[in-house]
């Protein structure tokens, strides 16, 4: 039974005098090739232009801070759960006294790695995080020489601090400022 | 010898023609390496090089830098002196050929006469011929000195194709020396350029396409590259070779390619002549400014075989071994004989 | 000393080398690739007769095709030093007098020519042009050309019947 109507019987005809001496149909080919020269390309020369990508893309992670700069996370260890690949580490640490600048909340995470080849970018870590302190970015991890380059350490992947750097700070924070 | 009693300003003058010309082709196959690579991305819809330079122009340079500067490996089996003897061979019998092609008509420098070719001989278009059949052995030589099955079988293929369809094209050659009168290059030109301006093709279509197929054979360009078959035998016939040996082969195929080019243009399509049925001694222009102009009407068309060449190579796919010979043997040999005895018929008739 | 004479005597060395090394080297390779070398020479010498034509076609034919074909065998063959056959020693006396027999015939011929007066024709003569040997042939020639065309006729119609399979 036919699924879709484009498909097309094979034609099984003995080939006409025209066809068996073949130049015909080269000619035709040719002229098939020679108007892709005059075709747009979709190429784009990547380093100097960029794709741009849909308001919902699941690029690289970025761990949030609140407007004055301190760090969101309180490593509750619900995103580690919720991650299908378990491509999250994280080890919590308690806040000392003076350091209520650096971390909003009593609890904050001393080291938070997430293994970016293990990584499936499907985003259920933004979904379970209770503090809004991970989120998907626009970019992609870049290319590496190691596999180690691909797992990214606390520093790779804190956004920069909205106090004392604000343009690095809303260039990170991208098309998804709307959130916070 | 009318040859070597030659007078010494003769010399120099062949000698900076010959540096011309070699540097000219050398530099011509070159830039078809680059415009291989930019015409197959335009036919795909891609960009091509265009890293290296504007436009990735010195991507030539960058490929040539990176074959001298790869690792050179002798295979320890391989029979050492023929193995280098290999690529050298193929480099110098791609490059004599260009050595009786008219490239121009004449330039009057310094109270002298200039023909712009090198060796005007009696034989001309045999001359090519007997040169490029030695090409074979630059690949023959190279494919077995490499000590490698592939190689050898590549090898061979390449060497019995280019011998099939040598005969097709000398009979195809046939007709256009009958209608010339003579084998020298300067006197096939000159019958077009001349006279009732007639280019060649249109006296011998079935003849050029006959030629024209057999052009792509003989310089082992796909549909016929069955030599570097690189799906059935890995690399082809030049599979042991690394660095500049491999850059020989390589380049060896596209000065062939120019040349053939060159060759086509000068049988069939006048030549140095700029326009047909036109009589370029009338528009009053200087003669010298002529005979550059006629060289440029020759690149010209050159480079349009080229392009035609490379068109080709990724449009059709490439032929399998026995549609190969049977294309040659069955299909273009009588068909170029057939034209052969209906132009012989044809001349004797009028002639009459 | 002219430069016509340097050259024939350059390329006499060559060929008669070329030649030795065919019958003297180990590998048949080795040997086709100096035949190719003595056909080159030979080429050479035609061109010092001014008979280009004859020298581009023997290029053209011997080393450009038979020689090829001749590569073809010994290279598919893979003829080493160790497959080489023994061969009997009455076979190389045998092989040894008749090839003397045949040089004796020859230099026999040669004594009774009178080839010893005339002069080659360098530079002036013009025989082997190919409008000479064109007309040459098809006038003067014309009965052992046709006939040696049709030898190679039934040679190729030979080749066809064995090359059949059934």
């Amino acid at each position: 039974m036919a699924l879709t109507n484009r498909s097309i019987q094979v034609d099984r005809k003995p080939m006409t005098w025209l066809e068996s001496i073949y130049l015909w149909n080269i000619v035709k080919g040719m002229a098939i090739t020679f108007s892709h020269l005059f075709k747009r390309r979709p190429t784009i020369s990547y380093p100097e232009q960029t794709r741009s990508f849909s308001k919902v893309f699941r690029g690289l992670h970025v761990l949030n801070r609140d407007e004055e700069g301190r760090e969101r996370c309180t490593a509750c260890g619900l995103c580690a759960v919720a991650c299908p690949a378990e491509a999250i580490t994280m080890e919590a640490a308690e806040r000392l006294p003076g350091e209520e600048g650096l971390y909003r909340e009593e609890k904050y995470a001393a080291r938070y790695e997430i293994n970016m080849l293990r990584c499936i970018f499907c985003g259920l870590c933004e979904e379970a995080c209770p503090k809004d302190a991970i989120y998907l970015s626009q970019t992609f991890a870049p290319a590496n020489y190691g596999r180690s380059g691909f797992i990214y350490k606390k520093n790779d992947l804190l956004i920069p601090n909205p106090l004392t750097e604000p343009e690095a700070y809303q260039k990170a924070l991208g098309e998804k400022a709307s959130k916070n | 010898m009318y040859l070597l009693t030659m007078d010494w300003w003769l010399v120099l003058e062949k000698a900076i023609l010959v540096a011309f010309i070699v540097t000219i082709s050398l530099v011509i196959a070159m830039y078809t390496t680059y415009a291989e690579r930019k015409v197959a991305a335009w036919l795909q819809d891609r960009r091509g090089p265009n890293r290296a330079g504007p436009f990735g122009l010195f991507q030539p340079l960058a490929d040539g830098g990176k074959l001298f500067f790869k690792e050179e490996i002798i295979p320890v089996s391989s029979s050492r002196f023929l193995f280098i003897l290999g690529p050298s061979l193929a480099m110098i019998t791609a490059l004599l050929t260009s050595a009786v092609i008219p490239w121009g008509g004449h330039l009057h420098l310094f109270n002298r006469d200039v023909s712009l070719q090198i060796a005007d001989v009696n034989i001309g278009i045999l001359y090519i011929f007997g040169v490029v059949s030695l090409g074979v052995y630059g690949i023959m030589i190279g494919g077995w000195a490499s000590n490698n099955k592939f190689s050898l079988l590549a090898a061979i293929r390449g060497a019995s194709q280019m011998i099939s369809y040598e005969l097709a094209m000398g009979l195809a050659l046939i007709a256009v020396l009958m209608l010339t009168g003579s084998l020298q290059m300067s006197r096939i030109v000159g019958s077009q350029v001349e006279g009732s301006n007639y280019w060649n093709v249109i006296l011998q279509p079935v003849g050029f396409i006959v030629f024209f197929v057999c052009a792509l054979a003989e310089c082992n360009r796909t549909p016929f590259d069955l030599a570097e078959a690189e799906n059935e035998l890995n690399f082809g016939y030049h599979q042991e070779y690394s660095s500049m040996k491999l850059g020989f082969y390589l380049f060896a195929e596209y000065i062939n390619m120019f040349i053939s080019s060159a060759v086509m243009s000068t049988l069939y399509f006048g030549g140095y002549d700029i326009l047909p049925f036109v009589d370029e001694t009338k528009w009053g222009l200087d003669p010298n400014l002529l005979s550059i102009l006629g060289f440029a009407a020759l690149m010209a068309k050159t480079f349009f075989f080229l392009f035609v060449f490379i068109w080709i190579r990724w449009t059709i796919p490439r032929f399998r071994y026995d549609q190969l010979m049977n294309l040659g043997w069955k299909r273009l040999i009588p068909l170029a004989l057939v034209n052969m005895l209906i132009t012989a018929a044809l001349i004797l008739w009028l002639k009459k | 000393m002219n430069i016509v004479q340097i050259l024939f005597w350059f390329l006499s060395v060559v060929a008669l080398f070329g030649a030795l090394m065919v019958i003297s080297s180990k590998s048949p390779v080795h040997s086709v690739l100096w035949l190719i070398v003595t056909f080159f020479s030979i080429s050479g010498h035609y061109i010092l007769l001014n008979a280009q034509f004859l020298a581009i076609v023997n290029i053209i034919v011997y080393a450009g095709a038979i020689m090829v074909l001749f590569l073809f065998v010994i290279m598919l063959m893979n003829l080493n030093k160790e497959t080489e056959p023994r061969k009997n020693r009455w076979l190389k006396m045998a092989g040894a007098v008749a090839g003397g027999a045949l040089l004796l015939v020859l230099v026999a011929a040669l004594k009774d020519s009178d080839l010893k007066q005339q002069e080659a024709l360098v530079k002036t003569g013009n025989i082997g042009l190919i409008e000479e040997l064109g007309k040459q042939l098809f006038s003067t020639y014309v009965v052992p050309f046709e006939i040696s065309s049709i030898l190679f006729l039934s040679a190729m119609v030979g080749a066809v019947v064995i090359g059949k399979k059934d």
